[in-house]
């Protein structure tokens, strides 16, 4: 029998968290995704299935008790706001390096510094290039509901396991505060210890007489041993951005222009849509579901038959530096942007359609 | 052609007072000659031999000269980022109370860059075990002033010794976290003679049995010499470490359970 509640993105994502059979969250307070946290600590996820919920004294601690826990095998958790994941990014480089799954939500407030409380989308060079120092890629899912919040909790646990990997959700504050139908799915249990050896089985466990010790690090003085390692990451990213690219293309079969956006801005830009099309303009939406990896065939491929691309976002232009790359100079590429923690409006939207692509 | 000895016919085992534990990996340390950590090292390995614990030991390395102690013991470790080991323990603990839980870190390590995590997951009484090595100075990055650095002691970030007026003052950390609520053993030893390797190994022993037991933090100061960093021989190092660190530093129990034992 389907499950249905009205809920927050941040409860959606804490629910989901307890659902997908998660050992354990670590997290601090931040507006606007302090409901996660709350939802936990209220739901006592202890007696529902043993997992552990902690609110730690700051979110560099958060972010390293999930690489202590990540590192025994364990599914763990944080979620944090803009301020907070820059503090999570050394421990995520770490995580990268030492090959761990984690999954770290984004609830992202506009910046830079303190910024705002309000939503942006201002955090996706952070996500997608890096963030944290060094050579390394994390696989990055931008909801655009609190279905999406929900489901992408369990996608994204299986796939940090799958290739040993940070996964963030990359949400903002329009997202994680605003409540909508949720189809939850069905409690999955927590991994046995016995399961967690099988799945994990370079985990700190305890190191028994029928194995070599498990070392958990990121560290090679060694520069050949090191370029190695480094290689051979590549090699996953490499495969990753081969395997798990996801977008969505809406009315884009006989469109003459593209609209392309993620998150709450693709949400936005679906009325737009509606609005241009009631006008005659030809137009589709392309929303990434990953940024990273970016769906760059999709681009390439509308380079050939449409006349331009406007890139909605709520920042001051950043996915539109990888539409252009993918595009590769084929068509023009313009960029609209709101920030400050204001939404672009559908109207707004289409006015810069028509001024930037159409009659530019 | 005489006939060459087994090890085994050297060694006979009635013979055999002491033995390197296997425990500790058969290979060359990586510390300089008369540096404290190769013994602190071996005397946890023997504890958890004791223990049987080889499978139920997951241990945390700091940033620092111990960065590498996963080199050296053969158990499960985590290599933590500077100052973090506390949470990554904290995570470990919680999730896997069945198993013994230790972080190893050095000054720079624990009172400086990872004061907030070691306070906090003190405070919480968190059941694991800190083995903390306090030799004054920042060792792998080559002898620069650490949170414990004596008043007037020479680095190389305080070349004309600290003058705390401008560089502040060296951190008892260890009386600070006795302090606290969620310390059940908190003790400064050393490892400079027998008898002192003895007494630590002793404090070590309580510290993972109180904390398996549940009983909250287990705190262990070593206060160890760096003969590299202050330029000394090793036997100049031990000497000047009596001299002028254990005055600062005094060695004993300074938070010792209600519930068990007597002061040391």
């Amino acid at each position: 029998m389907k499950e249905l509640r009205l809920m927050k993105g941040n409860e959606a994502v804490a629910e989901a968290a307890i659902r997908a059979g998660a050992d354990a969250y670590f997290g601090y307070p931040i507006t606007p995704q302090s409901e996660v946290l709350e939802y936990l600590m209220a739901e006592k996820p202890y007696e529902r299935t043993g997992m552990v919920v902690l609110q730690a004294e700051s979110e560099v601690a958060a972010i390293n008790m999930c690489y202590g826990g990540a590192s025994c095998g364990k599914k763990v958790m944080t979620s944090s706001s803009s301020p907070g994941i820059s503090l999570k990014m050394e421990g995520i480089s770490y995580m990268a390096g030492a090959e761990l799954p984690c999954l770290i939500v984004n609830v992202v407030r506009g910046g830079p510094g303190l910024g705002t409380i309000q939503p942006s989308q201002g955090d996706y060079f952070q996500a997608t290039k890096g963030g944290g120092h060094g050579d390394y890629r994390m696989i990055v899912f931008t909801p655009a509901s609190v279905q999406e919040m929900c489901d992408f909790v369990p996608l994204g646990f299986d796939l940090a396991f799958k290739y040993r990997n940070p996964v963030m959700i990359l949400s903002d504050g329009v997202i994680g505060q605003m409540m909508e139908k949720v189809e939850l799915f069905e409690q999955q249990p927590r991994m046995t210890h016995e399961e967690t050896i099988k799945a994990a089985p370079w985990a700190t466990t305890g190191r028994t007489k029928d194995r070599e010790r498990n070392i958990i690090t990121s560290l090679d003085l060694d520069p050949s041993k090191q370029e190695k390692h480094v290689m051979k990451l590549n090699d996953k990213y490499n495969e990753i951005e081969a395997n798990e690219v996801r977008y969505e293309a809406l009315q884009c079969e006989d469109a003459d222009y593209v609209i392309t956006a993620f998150g709450s801005s693709a949400r936005i830009c679906q009325k737009a849509i509606d609005i241009a099309r009631a006008e005659g303009i030809k137009v589709g939406l392309v929303r990434p579901i990953t940024v990273w990896p970016f769906p760059k065939a999709v681009f390439k491929e509308l380079s050939k038959k449409v006349k331009g691309i406007l890139v909605v976002e709520m920042n001051l232009g950043q996915m539109i530096e990888d539409v252009k790359l993918a595009v590769d100079c084929k068509i023009p590429v313009e960029h609209y942007g709101r920030t400050g923690g204001i939404l672009p409006s559908p109207d707004e939207v289409v006015e810069n359609l028509k001024k930037k692509i159409i009659g530019g | 052609m005489s006939e060459t000895l087994t090890r085994d016919q050297i060694i006979k085992p009635e013979n055999l007072v002491y033995r390197r534990t296997p425990l500790m990996v058969d290979r060359p340390l990586s510390y300089c000659p008369g540096c404290g950590h190769g013994t602190v090292h071996r005397l946890i390995m023997e504890i958890i031999e004791e223990l049987d614990a080889q499978a139920r030991t997951v241990g945390v390395a700091p940033v620092g000269c111990s960065v590498l102690a996963y080199e050296f013991l053969d158990i499960d470790m985590q290599q933590a980022a500077h100052g973090r080991a506390p949470a990554l323990a904290t995570a470990i603990s919680r999730m896997n109370p069945d198993k013994y839980v230790f972080t190893y870190q050095g000054d720079g390590d624990l009172a400086a860059i990872g004061t907030a995590e070691t306070i906090h997951a003190c405070n919480r009484a968190e059941n694991f075990v800190i083995v903390f090595i306090n030799n004054g100075i920042y060792g792998m990055t080559g002898g620069q002033m650490a949170p414990t650095t004596l008043p007037g002691m020479k680095a190389s970030t305080c070349p004309y010794g600290r003058d705390t007026a401008i560089m502040g003052n060296p951190l008892k950390i260890t009386e600070l976290v006795a302090q606290l609520p969620g310390t059940y053993f908190v003790t400064r030893q050393s490892v400079h003679t027998p008898a002192n390797v003895r007494k630590t190994k002793k404090a070590l022993r309580k510290a993972f049995d109180y904390s398996f037991a549940k009983k909250g933090l287990c705190f262990v100061e070593v206060v160890s010499n760096c003969n590299s960093g202050w330029k000394m021989t090793p036997v100049q190092a031990n000497q000047w470490m009596v001299d002028n660190m254990f005055p600062f530093y005094p060695l004993g129990d300074i938070k010792v359970p209600q519930d068990a034992g007597e002061k040391e």
